[in-house]
């Protein structure tokens, strides 16, 4: 294996920046890697060879004529297909947008391009995000690079899995309602869900308007900040993105540090349904932190055990409306266009051929929660929920800089385990979905394998809205206090491809 | 198409009572589309206006154009509505072919203006109140054209073609509370409350509303309910009336076909129905057998709109003078009949009369030019009286010259007939023609003394007294001048020369 590839995003930025590694090389490296692995893997529906060529000859150029060069520059990135670049397909994992090569880059895809960061490829998700294992994608399913008939977690799988197979020292995902930190847990890796409104929406195709929200993916808590920082910021096309200075993301990162924090464990996130293994590390987790002098406070969120039911109201709602577009009129996949059927007629047989079931399942439970008599009881009440929620974060954040839990409640399941059981799929989001629905920010990041598969277990930490600095702060101490332990990063325990 | 057989209006007023309800549609004159940057600049190639945005790119995501809302408001504050401190827009889902998203942009239950009214003055005078629901904002459709069928309509049409240039141009949609009480009046209150409202508009400079061109449309929602009666009746809906007329004879037609239906016994559906201009019926469109379900929820890719109370004041404060009140103002100013205000109102004149005083002409005068010549030559042309080749300030300089005697009518006419045919300014025209009323004393003098000679009878009469006899000399004079001299002091001339006393 190229030492390249094992590189952190820090200090490929550093050798590209002083000419030590040239941006073509790294690329390099990692194509041949993608090249070597992905077959395996598929962790990536599109490479963009010819692009990432380019694009890293165009550093080294910059860099030879003495221009300024971007913080991440030369640095390869995998990005979820969820985000439009222009003149590269994006399907979001779906056949209804199969061959659609967008106009206009999104803003997340230009932020990355101005920081010289090097696109490439798209990766492989549950269609539309719908999904927790990357098994709804309608071009097969990502195996985790820690056991391949094991899900990578989802939608995010690509994302997570090209970090942990080392295709990418960097990754985009998008978190609806875990969909980055389920897939940073179950892959070993680190993901963050930054404050709602954080990174611009623009460009990213759009689930559930008011859930999405896009972040970074790496392998450690301070590339996460440094792709962090490129990412976030306002950006005037999105009238939902916040108006306000980034938090300072990397200086929390290389200052790690949790002594005299207190930090929050809520009563609602264990119980039935978390493996034994998880609870074990995440117990051992919260003693690591007692160690490193933060105070535990015991918090009660009752709202919690309603935010999964409420979740699935308001997702789908929102989603009934945002695919109503994929019509066959503009863009993406026509069939039984033959000059005999109506306009209506095309539409329907393109929806049934170009969305999967889980896609279908949320636009009809969606529909119907919006419908006029059921509005109040479904997507009224949810949204009541969702206010629960946010004042029993409010409350707790009264009492603790941050909470922490399990980021989900297993260990990667196989392959095929749960696809034909929507509720057992659902509930890999218990402990995140909270977080997406108050609209605050939370990482996961690894806290050791558990004893009785040996797969990896996430760490989730939360913080208030746009105190996401508190996440790499904590964060950067905990990975820090757990590779000493460890003797080495968790990835190195991963079997080799 | 079903034919209806009408019962007489009369007939139907004798029996029921009608309530209206009006829902206009306004283009807002905004530079850039209600969500994105795209120009709305009308007759550019079709789709050439577009952007990932308004044409629902997936990814794409709306802004709301300050532009719109500051337009939404001063409308409903010249409407007299509240003003919401806090709103939201709402997705109206349904599915249209030419809708790129597949769900409107609109406002559900938090509309940004409500409870207003407009007070509309009927061509008798009378002031009747017309009371508003809401004016909320949304954004336009692409527009379908429906290709091979016979009647454009896409029934029998083999496939359509989408220009989404259209699609995301700012709409006001403004709705009236049901118009109870107007009786027989009741198509004539429609008529006026549009044309008002389309005034109102154009003075706000929030909108041209043309409405031939479709920047203000107007859907007539009527029902009858017997004389006495609380409870309203089923309603038709007529979508898109565009004009003034049509808005006065699709409530008259569906008056009569109400009552028709109900007379006979029938009972009326709650259906969409289209106006025809050949004729002024209406024909069943689609029938709503249960209301239609639009899956209103708050549009989660836009932030409330919180206008402030300042701000609201501000522009408030800023409004222009309402239509209705500077009718009467300058009616009384220029001391008109209402009867006459109201052929000035429809010649579209009173900016132009306004103007040409502005610029210096009496009322009168200023009335009497822009009523009479020019809007003879605006009807023969079949054009806009706003759209003659005259402006106000050469129409006030005419009158100057008539006013200072330099002309008089007869020339007067003949320089703005140079005027219109692009002669040049009117003294341009003057100089050029040789219009010029003859007032060099000299010459006068001779056509006189020559008219006095050559007449030398009348000159006598004229002399023992019978003065009235001087207009055949007059007329002679006028003649050999080619009607250029002042007629009344050629006439002082000729009783001067005779010694006699005018």
């Amino acid at each position: 294996m190229s030492e390249i590839i094992k590189l952190t995003a820090a200090e490929i930025a550093a050798k590209v920046a002083s000419g030590e590694l040239t941006a073509v090389e790294v690329t390099e490296a990692h194509l041949a890697r993608i090249d070597a692995v992905d077959e395996k893997v598929h962790a990536f529906l599109h490479v963009d060879r010819e692009g990432a060529l380019a694009q890293a000859r165009e550093v080294d150029a910059k860099r030879e004529r003495g221009e300024e060069l971007g913080p991440l520059a030369g640095v390869p990135l995998a990005l979820k297909d969820i985000f439009t670049t222009k003149g590269v397909p994006t399907t979001v994992g779906s056949k209804i947008l199969e061959g659609w090569i967008p106009p206009y880059d999104a803003t997340l895809t230009k932020r990355l391009k101005d920081a010289d960061v090097v696109i490439l490829g798209k990766t492989n998700m549950d269609e539309f995000a719908m999904g927790s294992s990357t098994e709804n994608s309608a071009y097969g399913p990502t195996g985790n690079p820690w056991d391949l008939t094991k899900i990578p977690g989802g939608s995010g799988g690509g994302s997570s899995a090209a970090l942990a197979a080392y295709e990418a020292p960097l990754a985009i995902g998008t978190d609806t309602g875990g969909s980055i930190r389920q897939p940073a847990a179950v892959t070993g890796t680190v993901g963050v869900k930054p404050t709602y409104g954080a990174v611009s929406r623009y460009g990213m195709v759009a689930f559930s308007s008011s859930l999405d929200q896009g972040g970074p993916c790496a392998r450690t808590v301070l590339d996460a900040a440094l792709l962090h920082e490129v990412i976030a910021g306002h950006d005037p096309l999105d009238s939902t993105s916040i108006d306000a200075p980034v938090p300072p993301v990397v200086e929390a990162a290389r200052n790690g540090s949790v002594a005299g924090m207190r930090v929050g464990v809520v009563k609602q996130f264990r119980g039935e349904g978390y493996q034994a293994g998880v609870i074990q590390r995440f117990d051992e987790s919260v003693e690591l932190l007692k160690e490193l002098g933060a105070e535990i406070v015991e918090l009660d969120c009752p709202s919690f055990d309603l935010a999964l039911a409420a979740y699935y109201l308001i997702a789908p709602s929102e989603c009934s409306s945002n695919l109503a577009r994929f019509d066959a009129m503009r863009y993406g996949l026509r069939v039984g266009d033959d000059g005999t059927r109506s306009a209506e007629d095309v539409t329907a047989l393109t929806r049934e051929a170009g969305f999967g079931p889980e896609v279908k399942r949320r636009v009809m439970l969606g529909t119907y929660a919006l419908s006029s008599g059921y509005y109040d009881a479904y997507y009224g009440s949810a949204q009541k929920v969702r206010t629960l929620i946010s004042r029993d974060f409010d409350k707790s954040f009264e009492q603790v800089d941050v909470i922490v839990s399990p980021t989900t409640p297993t260990t990667a399941f196989a392959i095929g385990e749960r696809a034909d059981d929507p509720m057992a799929m659902y509930l890999a989001d218990l402990c995140t979905i909270p977080t997406n629905l108050a609209g605050n920010s939370a990482m996961s990041l690894p806290c050791g394998l558990a004893p009785e598969d040996g797969l990896p277990v996430g760490l989730q930490i939360i913080a208030p809205a746009m105190k996401d600095d508190r996440l790499y702060k904590v964060g950067a101490a905990v990975e820090a206090a757990f590779t000493e332990r460890w003797g080495h990063p968790i990835l190195e325990e991963a079997p080799s491809l | 198409m079903t034919v209806t057989e009408l019962v007489s209006y009369e007939e139907a007023l004798a029996t029921f009572e009608p309530v209206m309800g009006l829902e206009v549609h306004v283009e807002l004159g905004t530079k850039t589309k209600m969500f994105c940057g795209c120009s709305t600049e009308l007759g550019a190639e079709p789709n050439s206006q577009t952007c990932p945005t308004c044409l629902g790119m997936p990814g794409s995501l709306p802004v709301v154009n300050a532009v719109g809302v500051e337009s939404a408001v001063k409308i409903g504050l010249a409407l007299n509505c509240e003003i919401a401190e806090w709103c939201r827009f709402a997705r109206k889902n349904y599915f249209y072919p030419d809708m790129p998203k597949n769900f409107q942009t609109s406002q559900y239950d938090e509309p940004i203006a409500f409870n207003g009214y407009l007070d509309v003055q009927l061509e008798d005078g009378e002031v009747f109140r017309v009371e508003i629901e809401r004016a909320h904002m949304e954004e336009d459709t692409g527009k379908s054209t429906h290709v091979g069928g016979a009647t454009g309509r896409i029934h029998g049409a083999s496939h359509s073609l989408l220009d989404y240039n259209r699609a995301g141009i700012p709409l006001i949609e403004i709705v009236t509370k049901p118009i109870t009480g107007a009786g027989e009046r009741a198509p004539e209150v429609a008529k006026a409350y549009v044309a008002e409202l389309r005034e109102l508009i154009k003075a706000l400079g929030v909108s041209e509303a043309r409405m031939e061109m479709g920047q203000m449309r107007c859907d007539v929602n009527l029902s009858l309910m017997p004389k006495g009666a609380q409870k309203f009746g089923t309603r038709s809906e007529t979508k898109n009336v565009n004009s003034l007329r049509s808005v006065e004879r699709a409530a008259r037609f569906e008056i009569q076909r109400h009552a028709a239906v109900l007379s006979s016994g029938g009972t009326i559906l709650q259906e969409t129905r289209h106006f025809h201009e050949e004729d002024g019926s209406t024909t069943s469109g689609r029938i709503k057998e249960e209301a239609e379900d639009y899956r209103y929820f708050p549009e989660p890719d836009l932030v409330p709109v919180a206008p402030s109370r300042e701000w609201v004041e501000e522009l408030r404060a800023g409004l222009p003078e309402l239509p209705r009140v500077r009718r009467n103002r300058l009616r009384e100013e220029w001391g008109v009949s209402e009867h006459d205000m109201q052929s000035i109102l429809n010649a579209g004149a009173v900016d132009l009369i306004v103007a040409t005083i502005e610029a210096g002409a009496d009322a009168a005068s200023a009335r009497k030019w822009w009523m009479g010549e020019l809007s003879r030559r605006a009807n023969e042309a079949g054009t806009d009286l706003a759209a003659m080749e005259i402006t106000p300030e050469q129409v006030a300089r005419v009158c100057a010259l008539v006013a200072e005697g330099f002309l008089n009518d007869k020339l007067a006419r003949q320089v703005i007939e140079g005027v219109l045919a692009g002669e040049g300014a009117p003294d341009e025209v003057v100089e050029k023609r040789g219009l010029k009323v003859v007032s060099d004393e000299g010459a006068l003098g001779t056509a006189v003394d020559e008219a006095i000679a050559a007449n030398a009878g009348i000159a006598d009469k004229i002399r023992s007294g019978k003065v009235a006899a001087a207009g055949a000399l007059v007329g002679a004079v006028m003649k050999a001048t080619r009607g250029q001299a002042d007629a009344a002091r050629v006439r002082e001339l000729i009783l001067e020369r005779l010694g006699v006393e005018g």
